[in-house]
């Protein structure tokens, strides 16, 4: 499965004067991704015969984030080290080389969407590069044989069952599951478990054609200056029902 | 001339209100607008839409007729409508189906996509959208042949351009795909969806349990309102998690935002901070969201809530 390395939610993101996010500050492996780690244990739990790699793009210091994996039950790492950002399709044909190059995966499990930068994108480059079928934000998960059922959320709570034959690419949803936080045994045990550098540039990826740059990035500042509604709860009712209708305008009435 | 297309979403038989906000992103582009409809829409879209600003109307058919809801092959026909009318731009929502589409489109077209823009320049090929959960705000620039766009929904509202349009067939050729949608099991559908809502009145811990969230749904009927929750609210099991709003929730931009008895974390504010107006109702004049919101309400929830509800229904009747 694909895990990433990003900043901690809670984290005070500070922009840098070179556009690059101030890095002193705590990582961790995206929420998301969690799900998919549990989803791939928890499979080879019940097939015995599997091998779950995870697999990450990033910095040197990502490997945290692979050992965290790994503590998860990950029977082993790959870290495909390079010191740039990304954009969507570069990653996914970086992380496909990568998982090439290792073998043929059965499945590929990604989260759904990684927070630090909302893409909800790598996985259907990553699907398009393998060829093969994908689905995001799936929320049950069951495989017979080569069969995988799969149920995916979409709009207003509602589900999509899906059915196809791996290989296949599935992007976890929160729902898919409740991942088990490690345990110190695990942990140590997971910094002995066999991690693989390879230098991207040693991939011999060809430069896509498009991309997506970023040319400009400012930290919000929050502005807005709160006007207090007191009074009775009546009269606190009409000042809000003043406030949407004349305000906001989004009552007909 | 240069060729815009925008991928509608149906709702109810109708287009989706926030789909009119992404054509208005178009406007200032002196393009060519093209509205790409699927499944026999065309017909009961088509009056909306050049209302709207759009010149043609695309109804993508296949071989077999109407196609039924697949997303890979709904994606694969929306590729050979573009290439086949040498559209170069596309428009959609980053709405759940629209993520669905877009990504695989792009995806299809190793073409630059980005999601979630608040705002687009169709000839600069640029996009504003936010970065690291709504923390900071970054301009991205697309470059390849293709340039695809998902807009938040309600980042834009509608600006009507009458006009007329031209309604069109085009028939992809599909083969099987590898994906089979088996069902589509419907959520709740009285409801309004939280992504889409103009106002969105939200629970937080304050709610206390769940029972107590149907005065908020109450209240939130006669104003049209979806009901969003903070992850407390959720965790605690009062309500469902599709209601999550928040970093590891829905992202959510409505005109108004209503906190109820939420504190406004972090955590919480990356998921709606891009709200119109936002109202805080807390018993605690020191919470964060109480320094953080346009109207701060200092009382308690349950004493306002049904002193709202009761306004509300005695206007809309
Ligand atoms: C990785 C991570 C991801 C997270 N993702 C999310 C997320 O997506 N969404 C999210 O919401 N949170 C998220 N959280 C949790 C977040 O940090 C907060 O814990 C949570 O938002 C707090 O919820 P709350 O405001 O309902 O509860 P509290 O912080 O406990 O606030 C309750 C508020 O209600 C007020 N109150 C109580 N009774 C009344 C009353 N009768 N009338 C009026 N006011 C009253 C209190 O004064 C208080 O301010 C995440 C946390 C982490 C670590
Ligand atoms: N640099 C990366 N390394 C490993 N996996 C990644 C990386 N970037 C994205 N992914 C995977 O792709 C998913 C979707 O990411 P995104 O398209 O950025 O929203 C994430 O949840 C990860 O599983």
């Amino acid at each position: 499965m694909c895990v990433k390395h990003v900043p901690d939610t809670a984290a005070t993101i500070r922009i840098g004067t070179d556009d690059c996010i101030d890095e002193n500050i705590t990582f961790i492996m995206n929420p998301y991704d969690e799900n998919a780690v549990e989803e791939a244990v928890r499979l080879k739990k019940q097939t015995i015969d599997a091998d779950v790699i995870a697999v990450t793009l990033g910095k040197g210091t990502a490997e945290a984030t692979l050992r965290s994996a790994m503590a998860m039950g990950a029977d082993r790492a790959i870290l495909v080290k390079s010191k740039s950002s990304h954009d969507s399709i570069s990653t996914a044909r970086a992380l496909c080389a990568a998982i090439q190059r290792d073998g043929d995966p059965d499945i590929v499990f990604t989260g759904k969407e990684s927070v630090d930068n909302e893409g909800f994108q790598t996985m259907f480059h990553l699907a398009a590069c393998l060829d093969v079928p994908v689905v995001s934000n799936a929320v049950k998960f069951a495989m017979t044989d080569t069969t995988i059922r799969v149920t995916c959320e979409m709009e207003a709570g509602d589900l999509e069952h899906i059915e196809m034959e791996t290989p296949c690419v599935i992007g976890a949803g929160k729902d898919l599951n409740q991942p088990s936080y490690p345990k110190l045994p695990d942990i140590l045990k997971a910094r002995k478990k066999p991690l693989t550098e390879i230098e991207l540039s040693d991939l011999g990826i060809a430069t896509p054609a498009s991309r997506v740059e970023m040319i400009k990035i400012e930290s919000i500042k929050e502005e807005r200056y709160p006007e207090i509604i007191d009074g009775t709860a009546d009269e606190i009712a009409d000042t809000i029902v003043h406030v949407l209708r004349e305000k906001a305008k989004v009552l007909d009435g | 001339m240069k060729r815009v297309a925008v991928l509608i979403e149906m709702k109810d038989g109708k287009v989706k209100p926030a789909c009119l906000g992404a054509i208005s992103a178009a406007h200032d582009s002196d393009a060519e607008l093209f509205a790409l409809v699927f499944k026999g829409t065309a017909a009961a879209s088509l009056e909306t839409l050049q209302a709207h600003g759009i010149d043609r109307v695309i109804e993508i058919t296949s071989q077999d007729g109407p196609i039924q809801w697949n997303a890979d092959h709904w994606a694969r026909a929306g590729i050979q409508a573009l290439q086949y009318y040498n559209i170069k731009t596309l428009l959609g929502l980053a709405s759940v189906q629209g993520k669905n589409l877009l990504s695989r489109i792009a995806a299809l077209l190793e073409a630059p996509l980005v999601m979630d823009c608040t705002a687009v320049n169709l000839s600069e090929h640029t996009a504003v959208k936010s970065q690291f959960s709504g923390r900071a705000v970054a301009e991205f620039k697309t470059r390849g042949e293709y340039h695809l766009y998902g807009m938040r929904p309600n980042a834009l509202s509608a600006v009507p351009s009458p006009g007329k349009a031209i309604l069109e067939m085009f028939q992809a050729v599909l083969e099987k795909s590898k994906l089979r949608v088996l069902e589509v099991q419907q959520g709740l559908s009285d409801r309004v969806d939280l992504t889409e809502a103009d106002i969105i009145i939200s629970g937080g811990r304050g709610m206390e349990n769940s029972d107590n969230f149907d005065i908020l749904f109450e209240c939130a009927r006669p104003m049209s309102a979806a009901v969003g929750a903070s992850r407390v609210a959720v965790d605690a099991g009062w309500v469902s998690h599709t209601m999550q709003v928040g970093q590891t929730g829905k992202t959510v931009s409505p005109k108004v935002y209503i906190a109820c008895g939420i504190s406004g974390s972090v955590q919480h504010f990356a998921g709606m901070k891009t709200a119109g107006i936002i109202m805080a109702i807390n018993l605690d004049p020191d919470a964060a969201i109480m320094h953080k919101c346009d109207y701060a309400v200092c009382a308690n929830l349950f004493d306002i809530i049904p002193a709202l509800t009761r306004k509300l229904k005695e206007i809309t009747g």
